[in-house]
């Protein structure tokens, strides 16, 4: 799809539109598809630290074993955010050399500070964690997964103050002119504090947590529904269910908050968020809706003059619309980021509705019984991804036509000698092999969740005879 | 006697100050900031290159071996670091880009290709390395042990390639900006150091080999050496001569300054010393000076660029050096602090994961 019409644009356009279009093309697919992976990690990370923590605390071998079998999937996504996180490096200097030039200062700083905190801390445990079991103690194992879960919380406050950055620059001053301008700076922790990194990185966090945390559910959902593993599923459950529920209601007031700051220092992008065309007049906040960009207006269902309520408390409080920025100066794909923002919105509702009646359930103390929410739970999995690349789409595009907001133009900020020919080459390449690795990542979580928690030595979960059986006759 | 202590401290304070060098910047040690940066790098990457040297070299070797035990032995030997030892890379990469933004996007966009290729491997490679085992039937781990072999030689010459490239230098524009052809990377001398990087790193892993396996394949893997040694000899000797010969640039900073020629010189004695430790099954300490021949090579290397990074071949003299090429003296104090208290910590967790799992591979349930 992206191939297709990364094709369909190199006709009838200058040289310079097709590497622009096949360059954002490449980034957004190589950055959406990174970024199944990370969120991942550091939810799955979290839950691996309270599931250790609780073995190390009761002493009791359960969830040793599921902190193991969760390791195993960890090891999984881990390796392949890595491999995929490279692409996402080299790509700065490969398609986005004039990018690289400007931020480096900033960006770069940044990016070393993940290098040198994050990942030396995470690569330097990850071998205990993985392979380590049977070498050190449990409790430097703890340590171990406690440092790969500190460092991979690191590499997201550094990659998300870069990211912040970007939206609202703030610490730096412009040196030079023309196509040598680049930022510097002049006050580091003003660009590490800048006005979106606190609120942007809780939303980031907890969006990971999320995905770690239904992934989990998902799983256990699906070993209750066929009768595998009970005891220890159940004890899963719950532990993922609490995170779950405790993070998708916090996960409102980091959204709020990131939608404060998008109408204090991103106008434009808050306008194409609803749909707002007037230039200061009462704007609407909508569930659903279909922005028309050529007429300029946005219809769907939602409560009038509830944005300005949002942010001022006043249905009548004047909004800044997409009007009232130059026409250059607004995102080109305001439907989209329209929708993306939108579908963000209601994920998030769902998940918590979802998780408040599995709590309610649980409270009553029937949740194990309710079958149709648990095979909801384990669909469920692909909801906080979804949330997460939709915020990202929106905070992106929502962002154009600015690759630095207000400073530095995505169009300018490209490769002056690479070719569209370039670009097209290493993105069939990335499409090919992105396509395996997901093949790849799918075949062996299949594999992983199949197998199960237990090893084919392991004295399992089925009934004491069996398990007796089991040893006396020589198979353990 | 405590206090004894804090001399270097304050002798570390007072010698910080503005550099004469490079005007605007500070310096530390009599070093101003850009080229302390340059030092940074130089040692990320040559910590990379040390590390993720011996699994691709390991790596590369895999199809020699015939015996599907061997090959899983071989294959775990580097299981649980490989992963790790990437990450080098990444923080290599960043400390470039950081510290000399304008290297960075000139030489990324220049090696547009072979650094895609190199990618392409990386994500091939760590596929390899997972998939094998998944299934039991001989064509699926044939298949992946190829690709595992294969990218690994790859990655290993096109880093080489890369380097070739940074050391013959390119066409630069007046904006310092390459303006060249997408197939610039493809010469004869980039060709070269691919080759030579390759047996360095074959070299290596095979020494990291005989530490890690027992039996019939240690004594497979102990063949194998003595014939990378002399392959890499011959590169060598060959690399040089030309480096001597043909390229003028490279040669005459250490011409200039005889005292630098101690770093090539002491290189060729490490090589030397390895296949002495060899024959005397001295393993341990005949990887140590692998290690060693890397590092120097890495740091002659350096030296005979520095205070250029990226010569101008076009002859309008538009090199980038580390003083036009470089973040502003804040970011740089900034990250040296960085390195400072991050370094340390980073060495650390290495040196832990290397003696967890020192000694001979055995495999077990959570082997690959």
């Amino acid at each position: 799809m992206f191939l297709a019409y990364g094709l369909l644009n190199l006709e009838g356009k200058s040289p310079e539109m097709d590497v622009e279009i096949l360059a954002r093309l490449q980034f957004a697919f190589t950055i959406s598809f990174h970024y199944i992976y990370p969120p991942l990690s550091i939810g799955l990370g979290l839950l691996m630290v309270i599931m250790e923590g609780l073995y190390l605390r009761t002493g009791q071998k359960v969830y040793e074993t599921m902190c193991r079998f969760w390791t195993r999937i960890f090891a999984l996504t881990f390796g392949i955010g890595v491999a995929t996180g490279i692409v996402m490096e080299f790509e700065f200097g490969t398609n986005w050399a004039t990018y690289s030039r400007y931020v480096g200062d900033i960006f770069g700083s940044a990016l070393a500070a993940e290098g040198i905190f994050a990942f030396a801390l995470e690569s330097g445990f990850l071998g205990v964690l993985l392979f380590g079991w049977n070498r050190v103690s449990s409790r430097v194992h703890f340590i171990a997964t406690v440092g790969v879960f500190l460092g991979s919380m690191f590499s997201a406050i550094w990659i998300t103050v870069a990211n912040s950055w970007q939206q609202t620059p703030a610490g730096y001053q412009i040196v030079g002119e023309g196509l040598d301008a680049r930022a510097e700076i002049v006050d580091f922790w003003a660009m590490v504090f800048n006005p979106s990194s606190v609120d942007r990185l809780t939303h980031v966090w907890i969006g990971a947590f999320l995905a770690g945390a239904f992934l989990v559910l998902s799983v256990h959902a699906y070993y209750l529904l066929r009768g595998r593993y009970v005891d220890l599923s159940r004890k899963a459950f719950k532990i993922a269910l609490m995170v779950a529920t405790v993070f998708s209601l916090s996960q409102l007031f980091t959204g709020h908050r990131s939608a404060e700051y998008v109408a204090e220092h991103q106008p434009a992008k808050l306008a194409a968020m609803e749909g707002h065309f007037d230039a200061s007049g009462p704007a609407d906040l909508y569930l659903v809706g279909w922005v028309d960009k050529e007429r300029q207006t946005t219809t769907g269902i939602g409560i009038p003059g509830g944005l300005g309520f949002m942010l001022e408390q006043d249905f009548d409080a004047p909004v800044t619309g997409l009007n009232a920025f130059p026409e250059e100066d607004r995102p080109g794909q305001i439907n989209a980021v329209f929708q993306f923002y939108h579908l963000m919105v209601a994920i998030g509702m769902i998940l918590i509705g979802l998780t408040l009646l599995a709590v309610f359930y649980w409270w009553r103390g029937r949740l194990f019984e309710q079958r149709w929410l648990l095979w909801a739970f384990v669909w469920a999995v692909v909801l906080p991804q979804m949330a997460n690349q939709f915020g990202w789409y929106t905070a992106e595009m929502g962002r154009q036509p600015w690759v630095v907001y207000g400073l530095l133009r995505t169009s300018d900020a490209l490769s002056s000698v690479v070719t569209a020919n370039q670009v097209l080459f290493s993105l069939i390449g990335f499409t090919i092999i992105y396509a395996i690795l997901l093949a790849l990542f799918i075949y062996l979580l299949n594999k992983k969740i199949k197998h199960g928690p237990y090893d084919e030595s392991d004295i399992d979960d089925r009934p004491l005879q069996e398990n007796i059986a089991r040893v006396a006759g020589g198979q353990l | 006697m405590k206090l004894l202590y804090l001399l270097p401290l304050a002798l570390l304070l007072t010698a910080c100050g503005e550099s004469d060098a490079a005007p605007g910047y500070s310096s530390l040690l009599g070093i101003d900031y850009p080229t302390l940066w340059f030092l940074v790098v130089g040692a990320v990457f040559t910590g990379y290159g040390i590390l993720d040297g011996f699994d691709l070299g390991a790596g590369a070797w895999h199809l020699f071996f015939r015996k599907e035990e061997s090959r899983r032995i071989a294959l775990n030997a580097v299981g649980p670091v490989w992963d790790g030892n990437e990450v080098w890379l990444v923080i290599g990469g960043g400390t470039l880009f950081a510290g000399f933004p304008v290297v960075y996007g000139t030489l990324f966009s220049a090696m547009y290709v072979p650094l895609m290729l190199f990618l392409f491997a990386l994500i091939f490679r760590a596929i390899s390395i997972e998939f094998r085992g998944k299934e039991p039937m001989q064509w699926w781990k044939n298949l992946w042990d190829v690709s595992y072999s294969v990218s690994s030689a790859l990655l290993a010459f096109l880093l080489g390639v890369v380097l070739g490239n940074v050391l013959l230098g390119m066409p630069l524009d007046d904006r310092l900006e390459f303006s060249g052809d997408w197939l610039n990377f493809i010469n004869p001398f980039a060709i070269l150091v691919g080759l030579t990087a390759l047996a360095l790193f074959m070299m290596h892993g095979a020494i990291y080999l005989t530490m890690k396996t027992e039996g019939r394949l240690f004594a497979k893997v102990n063949k194998l050496l003595q014939k990378s040694i002399i392959a890499f000899v011959l590169l060598f000797a060959i690399l040089t001569l030309y480096v001597l010969l043909y390229i003028p640039h490279l040669s005459d900073g250490l011409k200039e300054n005889p005292l630098l020629l101690g770093v090539p010189i002491l290189a060729i004695l490490a090589i030397a010393n390895i296949p002495r430790l060899v024959s005397k099954r001295k393993y341990l300490p005949a990887f140590v000076f692998s290690t060693i021949t890397v590092g120097l090579l890495l740091i002659t290397a350096a030296m005979e660029l520095y205070p250029v990074i990226i010569l101008d071949s076009s002859g309008a003299g538009n090199d980038i050096t580390v003083y036009n090429g470089v973040a502003s003296n804040k970011s740089l104090g900034i990250m040296l602090t960085f390195v400072a208290i991050g370094g340390p910590l980073a060495i650390g967790y290495t040196a832990f994961v290397y003696k967890t799992f020192w000694g001979k591979v055995r495999l077990d349930e959570h082997s690959y």
